[in-house]
């Protein structure tokens, strides 16, 4: 399976997304609990950046899957700028119910899964790399 | 995702069936908005069949909170799965939003 993803900027195509992650994680043999949690992470920002950077489906997002030695890291790439929640405030629960804010907990839920962020720009994209760590089951076997 | 309502004597009950994320929240939106502009004060919200949930599904959910407050309007959702119920929890909203196992616990939370 490769290990990667090309789709239209279009929030139809999330499922797609989480259906290839699951995929290829489970491939590299992720145990399930942590798989649930890392598509989830991955789904908040391709939605982020699909909803927010692009306005244009012409537009397309790349999603690569690697088996690193300690972990997994996830490279979503898009053309454009993307919006880097490392400088975002995420707004407190509290603020969340008052406002009736539907958005803002997804960057919190990313920031809660994964164990690093990053943001880069390589050419006329903007890459936002993710990376968990995990202790791999029957990796010998 | 498929999104189902139904009446059961003074319960509104809407059934997700599938993935709830940021492409589909909007119909879960509009569907509890109609049911509290209809006067519904109790609404259960059967996640026994609820695959998959993202924040924008959470954010729905959240959103109404206030709303439900000042029109005494009850939200009760039973029947997650681990997988489903662990999204709620990473982010303390097991805390803030009424969540049992079964229908009947439901209703008992309800009519409480």
């Amino acid at each position: 399976m490769p290990d990667s993803l090309k789709v239209p900027c279009s929030i139809d195509n999330l499922k797609d997304i989480r259906s290839f992650i699951t995929k290829r994680l489970q491939e590299l043999s992720v145990p399930e609990l942590e798989i649930n949690m890392m598509i989830l992470a991955v789904d908040e920002i391709c939605a982020n950046v699909i909803i927010h950077a692009s306005h244009s489906t012409n537009q397309s997002l790349e999603i690569t899957v690697k088996e690193e030695t300690d972990g997994i890291s996830f490279e979503i790439s898009n053309e454009g700028n993307a919006f880097d929640i490392n400088a975002y405030q995420a707004p407190g629960l509290e603020d969340i119910v008052k406002n009736k804010r539907k958005g803002g907990l997804g960057l919190i839920l990313v920031k809660k899964i994964m164990d690093k962020i990053e943001f880069r720009k390589e050419n006329n994209h903007t890459v936002c790399r993710l990376f968990k760590k995990v202790s791999f089951v029957n990796h010998s076997a | 995702m498929k999104l189902t309502s139904e009446k059961e004597n003074d319960y509104f009950i809407i059934s997700i069936e599938g993935d709830l994320d940021a492409s589909s929240c909007i119909n879960l939106d509009k569907i509890i908005s109609e049911a509290v502009s209809n006067g519904e004060k109790k609404i259960m919200v059967d996640c026994s069949r609820l695959s998959y949930i993202s924040s924008a599904g959470l954010g729905v959910f959240m959103s109404y909170l206030q709303d439900f407050e000042a029109n005494k309007v009850s939200m009760v959702l039973f029947g997650l799965s681990e997988k489903v119920q662990n999204v709620f929890q990473i982010l303390g909203l097991d805390q803030l939003l009424k969540i049992v196992n079964t229908k009947e616990e439901a209703k008992s939370l309800i009519n409480a």
